[in-house]
């Protein structure tokens, strides 16, 4: 029992993870149907940025200055790159952002370089555990479990409550009708692309201490992330979450009875089960409504 | 990157050179000594490749700033393959066919070593390994040799400290690269011979950034009495940490793999008492004054740590080892004839290098004893010799 809830932990760390870098794809999916596959860089951007301030600045603030540096950064890349590029195709844009992934990496790795670093911990050392329900945990997992749970209620609030929210979603539901009404959809698509970068790198902070920032990481949670969006079924946030958390915890829990050189492919293999089950995800509505065409 | 625009600004001025003097010269042989290096300077294994490149480029600088060899600079060509077997056979089918080098240092992994192997052995091409793999050497190749201990001498001094310490049911894990597998056969090969019992085996991802589940498998496992980790990459941080995170206080052994204070760094707190077998370039500061490698080892620390403002590892020292074997084997043939030279490697006898003192023959590639390796341990955020 207490096995199964150290290993229930365990993937519900990684799983949150990958549950805001999929959030991520599906903020700017549904407000320009692009699929950023930099969203990976996003989160090595936000590690990388803080562990940097961290040496002069209280942790604390060097994340905070980390996530709205990450957030003007985002929305540069649209201005500079997708903004002119409304024209090509969606694939074109999609193109580019596994070219901007490159980019971006190969950039880091110029400014900082090849070595692995890392945020100290929040609370506590690396050696320091407690005890929770009998399962023996990191005091970091709960700060990126807390971090998670908050990002996902405020977003929430932000989608339902807010008008810009609101706006942002009359965006993604049906364009054409939202510059109607005087929505200015340009600086809507900015908008996400910055949220996107800013909630990725809020990511990259909290889980420094635990998994290191390197500048290599983006790609693999891109992928992850990447897969936990369709799991959920692309467009919507909220399923995003569920998708993330079930990538992580089938991951997880498939060590306890396969070797764990094959944990990536049980994930992998539950989503394709699910791709020809459910082309359109678990919450996702079937006959693509949400999915706009090239 | 400066390095790079370097290399190639020097490899732009050699080409200059050695157009005027083909005028005068017979031209058949460039005025320059060229030995290529392959090093994953970026990449999970760059732990290994960039102190293996700074170290090269620092010695062949040394070599020059001397005079070079036999009246001749040497070139260093160093060409990053940033940790993929693909890009290290590009590389060194480049570095065989077009710079026609003497002969070429590294790859860093054994991965790549093992993709490279018979390539420098149809083309007579020397190769000296950084890489630590059994598999390098044995089977042997008549041009391939290698500088780091052995994997299995590595396992022997674990075993045996095991034995010291009690213990005998153990968990084996390890990375999915070319190092980790090696050394994953030869954990399982020798287990029995000293009545070890691997209870878990677990094979992670080479860039694994959590490892609590299979250490929660650990856990879960009754009597298993330590850890026993191989991989190169910063995995050997992670495991430390969420070791001490789940609550799994059982004593923990890497691989030679632990020794850059980099993941110790990585670690911190957790990774005080991890056990691992190194050479002595770690703990140079503990050796008596009549330790034969103690010079050695003193001048390249304070060489490297001058100029680089970091660290030695024993990774670098793997270079070390591997550019001076070659420039000794030069020395000894008293030509840049690659046969000669593969030759007198082959015969090279009591060469003291960073990794212990290598006696080269023709079944022995490696060159290296038991004895080159040290048991060591995590004191206070440093390296030291384990004491009983």
């Amino acid at each position: 029992m207490v096995q199964a809830l150290q290993y229930f932990f365990s993937g519900i760390t990684v799983g949150s993870v990958y549950a805001i870098v999929a959030i991520g794809f599906n903020i700017i999916y549904s407000a320009t149907g692009v699929l950023n596959f930099a969203q990976g860089e996003f989160v090595m951007l936000g590690g990388m940025v803080a562990i940097t301030l961290a040496s002069f600045l209280p942790v604390p603030v060097a994340v905070a200055v980390a996530v709205a540096i990450v957030t003007l950064f985002g929305c540069g890349l649209e201005l500079v790159f997708f903004r002119r590029l409304r024209s090509h195709s969606i694939l074109h844009m999609i193109i580019i952002t596994i070219g901007l992934s490159i980019v971006i990496q190969e950039l880091a790795l110029h400014v900082w370089d090849e070595k692995v670093r890392s945020l100290p911990y929040f609370t506590g050392n690396e050696a320091s555990s407690v005890k929770l329900l009998g399962a023996a945990l990191s005091p970091q997992v709960i700060w990126v479990l807390g971090t998670a749970a908050i990002v996902v209620a405020l977003l929430q609030l932000f989608y339902k409550r807010t008008l810009y929210g609101r706006a942002m979603r009359a965006c993604s539901s049906n364009p054409e009708a939202a510059m109607l009404v005087g929505i200015n959809t340009g600086n809507m698509r900015t908008a996400a692309f910055g949220l996107s970068a800013g909630l990725g790198a809020l990511a990259g902070c909290v889980i420094s201490p635990i998994s290191m920032t390197h500048y290599e990481m983006g790609p693999g949670l891109a992928i992850k992330g990447f897969a936990a969006a369709v799991l959920g079924g692309l467009g919507n946030p909220m399923a995003a979450v569920v998708g993330g958390l079930m990538v992580g915890l089938i991951e997880a829990f498939s060590v306890s009875v396969i070797p764990s050189a094959f944990k990536d492919v049980a994930a992998f293999a539950i989503l394709l089960a699910m791709l020809f089950l459910r082309p359109h995800g678990l919450f996702g509505r079937p006959s693509g409504v949400s999915v706009r065409e090239v | 990157m400066k390095e790079k625009l370097m290399c190639s600004i020097k490899v732009a001025a050699a080409a200059c050179v050695i157009g005027l003097t083909g005028l005068t010269a017979n031209g058949a042989e460039s005025r320059t000594i060229k030995i290529g290096a392959i090093f994953s300077q970026t990449g999970p294994a760059s732990f290994l490749g960039a102190p293996e490149a700074k170290t090269v480029q620092m010695l062949a600088d040394q070599l020059n700033a001397k005079g070079g060899i036999l009246g001749r600079k040497v070139e260093v060509i160093i060409k990053d393959s940033g940790g993929s077997p693909e890009k290290a056979v590009s590389f060194a089918k480049q570095l065989i066919d077009e710079e026609r080098v003497l002969a070429i240092i590294g790859p860093s992994t054994s991965g790549e070593t093992m993709q490279i192997k018979p390539l420098c052995e149809e083309n007579k091409m020397i190769l000296v390994s950084c890489a630590a793999a059994e598999t390098i050497v044995n089977p042997l190749a008549k041009y391939v040799f290698k500088t780091p201990q052995k994997d299995s001498q590595a396992v022997t001094w674990i075993y045996n400290t095991m034995k010291d310490m009690g213990i005998s049911k153990i968990a084996v894990l390890s990375g999915n690269d070319g190092f980790g597998m090696a050394g994953k056969k030869q954990l399982e090969d020798l287990a029995s011979a000293h009545s070890i019992q691997i209870v878990v085996n677990e094979v992670y991802d080479k860039g694994a950034t959590d490892l609590t589940d299979i250490l929660t498998k650990v856990k879960g496992t009754p009597g298993v009495q330590a850890v026993v980790n191989w991989s190169i990459v910063p995995a050997q941080s992670i495991i430390a940490k969420n070791m001490k995170q789940i609550g799994l206080n059982i004593p923990l052994f890497q691989s030679h793999g632990f020794g850059n204070l980099k993941y110790v760094e990585q670690a911190g707190v957790a990774a005080e008492g991890i056990l691992f077998p190194a050479g002595r370039l770690l703990v140079v500061d503990e050796l008596p004054d009549n330790h034969p490698q103690k010079q050695v080892l003193a001048a390249y620390k304070r060489d490297y740590e001058t100029r680089f403002k970091e660290n030695v590892s024993t990774f670098g020292g793997h270079a070390y080892d591997a550019f001076m074997v070659v420039i000794e084997g030069v020395k000894k043939a008293r030509s840049t004839d690659r046969d000669k030279v593969r030759d007198a490697i082959e015969q090279l006898k009591g060469f003291v290098g960073t990794a212990g003192v290598f006696n080269y023959s023709p079944t022995d590639h490696t060159g290296l004893g038991l004895d080159a390796f040290e048991m060591l341990t995590v004191k206070n955020g440093k390296f030291a010799i384990y004491k009983k």
